[in-house]
């Protein structure tokens, strides 16, 4: 019988008789061809200044800084950096427009804008891809796949709500608030943009955004996009910078709303910023969001979602599936099957669409994970990295990694390290996995899987978390609210929640 | 769910029904057609595939005229004009035969003569095939005839009828009884997933036959709308990577119907790669039941090697 399967194949890659159990000799090892999706498409000036009053502006100080490019290490552009006076002079564009012209328009007609902007979006939507995996590192596959299709689908759901108002809150009156200052961070840059701006514009406010210094890029592009689509000047500025544009827009008195997504450091330092000021405030900050696999999950389903859970987006995800519950009886078979699973994951150029993991943001974030990991070392939890992975010579890359035995006091299992680092801990009864996930400061997400409904629903009602995924995760939608408990954060960003925060109750 | 299987010796064979979650299938089936290979890497591949190939004919009207065709086609893919065309060109690699010609029992002895020396396996679909709603006797008779006429791989149809009314000691004990009447030939059991509706179905039915014997599983007699899909070759996949796991023992698949094109049998052997690994990319743990798939291979050989395609006459029936 061996004879005649030898036969069948005229390679010497033959690995015998198929039920031999001795290890086989390699079959055919595929090579997989660096893909990578063109850079032609976007054109990166060298030097990006301030949009203020539908103006391109220089910063009063005349500072630049630089904006990098994570896979590389090199300089794409020079942005400006707002001071505090730019930041007054954005604020009082806001409000001028907002007192002209855009809380005056009907909300058909600030409806027809959000479509047109996300129709051209859409259009353009290769390039922004392109240009936001060059500034963020993300590979392009998410960028294209994911971020992408989000910003132009956030556009045309809240575009749908901006003549619709008055059933948002059913029998009460609403009214736009005025202006509004946006501080976004750099791990979705355009895709935190579209959260932000497309609820207050539909609701009638005015904004000023402020993008991570980091990764301007996109944003800047959308000014672009905003002045493609002849939205009024004024109705959206955008001022570049780090913490002293972020501090100067928060304590500006002519704003009236902040909305900020970050770290919960920062984050609380806005709270304390805004307190008695009589400024609306939405946070939407950090978490060590669990994900729990009961015995009776589709397991290697599970594997994937666990997967895509903390690697998506290098973990640079707020709501990243960063501790993994197993139940005991399963965590062998389980960390098994993560090892051979993480193994296949490509690391490299983002702009390579086989890759599945891209650059960890910037040198600064490399290192703290880094530290971290260490520190995770020296407490001394088992370490898993697959070491077969080959790295890029330049640019700041990271394999992929996690840390079993992990008890809930260790440091690991209690910071948000958000990088592609997973502490997996083991529950005996589903009790126990709920107190263990919510053993956490944060209460942002959480990921539950069971094959068994009753279970899944049990399990949600125990968790302290804005979003609950049952068998998936990181799964997003417009029309489904997010945003956390404890020290994630306050308000609710998508959906009809999503409007709430941008709307002022009138009677 | 345990399903309790007894073996010959009246051991018990405890399966436990792995559940599949069937929206995490679609995405991660939906992943492996976006990797993008290296050209020589492609050409590999194309290669490979050939030598995965079952080249079939299941049909009422089939003769053994049409046999010897198709034996010819087996041995010799490419038509004397492709090949001599593709000859010219340095560096070609010549066309490998395929695995295997699948042909119904009566049809066997014909495949064995029209593929003597040439190292072309004859494959036969017995148990009374595609229903196999026969008695056991029927087709074991079957599977015999076609045994001792030459077969040297055997693909068997798994009984559904008991598998949906939940006799899984009846489906286990037909497949053991089948490999027994195997001797030295290979058996393939089909589970038509086309017929078992869910992919938990898929997943319990893979572990009973590959309890009970099989070398190979296999999707689908291309008789059952849909045949093989890349979810349900996933689901089976990690079927074998289980049993791999447990006992060091690989099984073979082999997805059946439907798969037409070079770039959908790239995307069948991606998802073999990335979930069972280079151990299982060769003919003797992965087929592809298929006819019009290899002349798509063919032209894409010649469009790796010239950067364009050969006209359409160039390739040959069967």
């Amino acid at each position: 019988m061996t004879e005649h399967l030898a036969h069948a194949s005229a390679s010497p890659a033959t690995n015998g008789h198929p039920r031999d159990p001795a290890p086989a000799p390699g079959g055919l090892v595929i090579d997989y061809a660096p893909s990578i999706e063109s850079d032609k498409i976007v054109q990166i000036p060298a030097r990006h200044q301030l949009y203020i009053g539908g103006k391109w502006t220089q910063p009063a100080a005349g500072r630049y800084f630089d904006s990098i490019n994570p896979a590389t290490n090199q300089v794409l552009s020079e942005i400006a950096e707002a001071d505090a006076s730019d930041v007054d002079a954005a604020v009082r564009a806001a409000r001028r427009s907002y007192d002209r012209t855009w809380s005056k328009l009907s909300g058909r007609e600030r409806g027809r804008y959000l479509f047109r902007i996300a129709r051209l979006i859409q259009e353009r939507s290769r390039e922004l891809a392109v240009l936001e995996t060059i500034d963020n590192g993300k590979p392009i596959r998410e960028s294209r796949d994911v971020d992408l299709p989000l910003v132009a689908a956030h556009f045309f759901y809240y575009a749908g709500w901006a003549d619709k108002l008055e059933y948002a809150l059913p029998g009460r009156k609403v009214g736009p608030i005025g202006v509004a200052g946006q501080i976004i961070p750099w791990n979705f840059p355009l895709l935190m943009a579209a959260w932000k701006i497309a609820p207050a514009l539909a609701c009638g406010n005015t904004v000023v955004l402020k993008p991570a210094e980091q990764t301007p890029l996109t944003a800047l592009k959308l000014m672009e996009i905003f002045e493609e689509a002849g939205l009024p000047p004024g109705v959206v500025n955008l001022v570049t910078g780090a913490g002293e544009a972020g501090a100067a827009l928060v304590a500006h008195p002519g704003v009236d709303k902040i909305a900020f997504t970050g770290s919960t450091e920062v984050g609380k330092i806005i709270a304390r910023s805004v307190a008695g000021s009589g400024k609306k405030l939405t946070l939407e900050l950090g978490g060590k969001s669990a994900h729990i696999v009961f015995e009776d999950a589709a397991i290697d389903q599970a594997v994937e979602g666990v997967i895509n859970g903390i690697y998506f987006n290098q973990g640079h995800v707020c709501c990243a599936g960063s501790r993994l519950l197993l139940e005991e009886s399963v965590s062998g078979v389980f960390l098994d099957k993560l090892k051979v699973r993480m193994r296949q994951l490509r690391v490299g150029n983002p702009l390579d669409k086989n890759t599945d993991i891209g650059a960890i943001n910037s040198i600064g974030e490399l290192d703290k994970i880094k530290r971290l990991i260490e520190l995770g070392k020296q407490e001394g939890s088992s370490y898993f990295e697959p070491e077969e992975i080959k790295l890029p010579q330049a640019g700041n890359f990271l394999r992929p990694c996690f840390f079993s035995d992990v008890a809930s006091s260790h440091t690991l299992c209690r910071v948000e390290v958000f990088g592609p680092v997973l502490t997996v801990s083991t529950f005996r009864t589903p009790a126990e996995a709920v107190a263990k996930a919510n053993d956490t400061p944060y209460g942002l997400a959480a990921g539950i899987w069971s094959e068994k409904g009753s279970k899944i629903h049990k399990v949600a009602s125990g968790l302290r978390a804005g979003v609950i995924w049952a068998n998936t995760y990181n799964q997003f939608d417009p029309t489904s609210p997010f945003g956390g408990y404890g020290e994630s954060g306050y308000g609710r960003e998508g959906g009809r929640h999503g409007l709430l925060p941008y709307l002022e109750i009138l009677g | 769910m345990i399903v309790n299987v007894h073996d010959h010796d009246g051991r018990s064979q405890g399966i436990a029904a792995i559940p599949v979650d069937a929206v995490g299938i679609d995405e991660r089936a939906a992943f492996f057609g976006k990797r993008s290979i290296k050209a020589g890497s492609k050409l590999d591949l194309f290669y490979l595939a050939i030598r995965m190939m079952d080249l079939t004919t299941l049909e009422g009207a089939d003769t053994p005229a049409r046999v010897r065709q198709m034996c010819r086609k087996a041995i010799q893919p490419a038509s004397p004009m492709l090949t001599e065309a593709l000859s010219k060109i340095p560096g070609f690699r010549p066309i490998p035969s395929v695995a295997a010609v699948c042909v119904y029992p009566l049809l066997v002895p014909h495949a064995v003569k029209a593929l003597e020396g040439s190292g072309v396996h004859v494959a036969s679909v017995a148990t009374s095939f595609p229903s196999g709603q026969a008695s056991l006797a029927t087709r074991l008779i079957d599977v015999r005839e076609a045994v001792a006429a030459g077969a040297h791989e055997i693909d068997m149809v798994i009984n559904r009828g008991a598998f949906l009314a939940g006799e899984y000691q009846q489906v286990y004990d037909e497949i053991a009884a089948v490999r027994e009447a195997c001797g030295a030939a290979h058996l393939k059991v089909i589970l038509e997933t086309g017929e078992l509706g869910t992919l938990d179905k898929v997943r319990l039915a893979s572990d009973i036959a590959i309890a009970a014997g099989a070398h190979f599983i296999k999707t689908s007699t291309g008789k059952v709308q849909p045949a093989a899909t890349p979810q349900v070759t996933l689901v089976m996949l990690q079927a074998i990577a289980d049993h791999y796991r447990k006992t060091g023992v690989r099984i073979g698949m082999k997805p059946a119907g439907g798969i037409r094109t070079a770039r959908q049998a790239i995307t069948y052997l991606v998802m073999l790669y990335e979930t069972l690994g280079p151990a299982w990319m060769t003919p003797d743990l992965y087929r592809f039941g298929a006819s019009a798939l290899l002349n798509d291979v063919l032209r894409q050989i010649y469009k790796q090697y010239t950067g364009r395609y050969y006209y359409d006459k160039g390739y040959s029936l069967d």
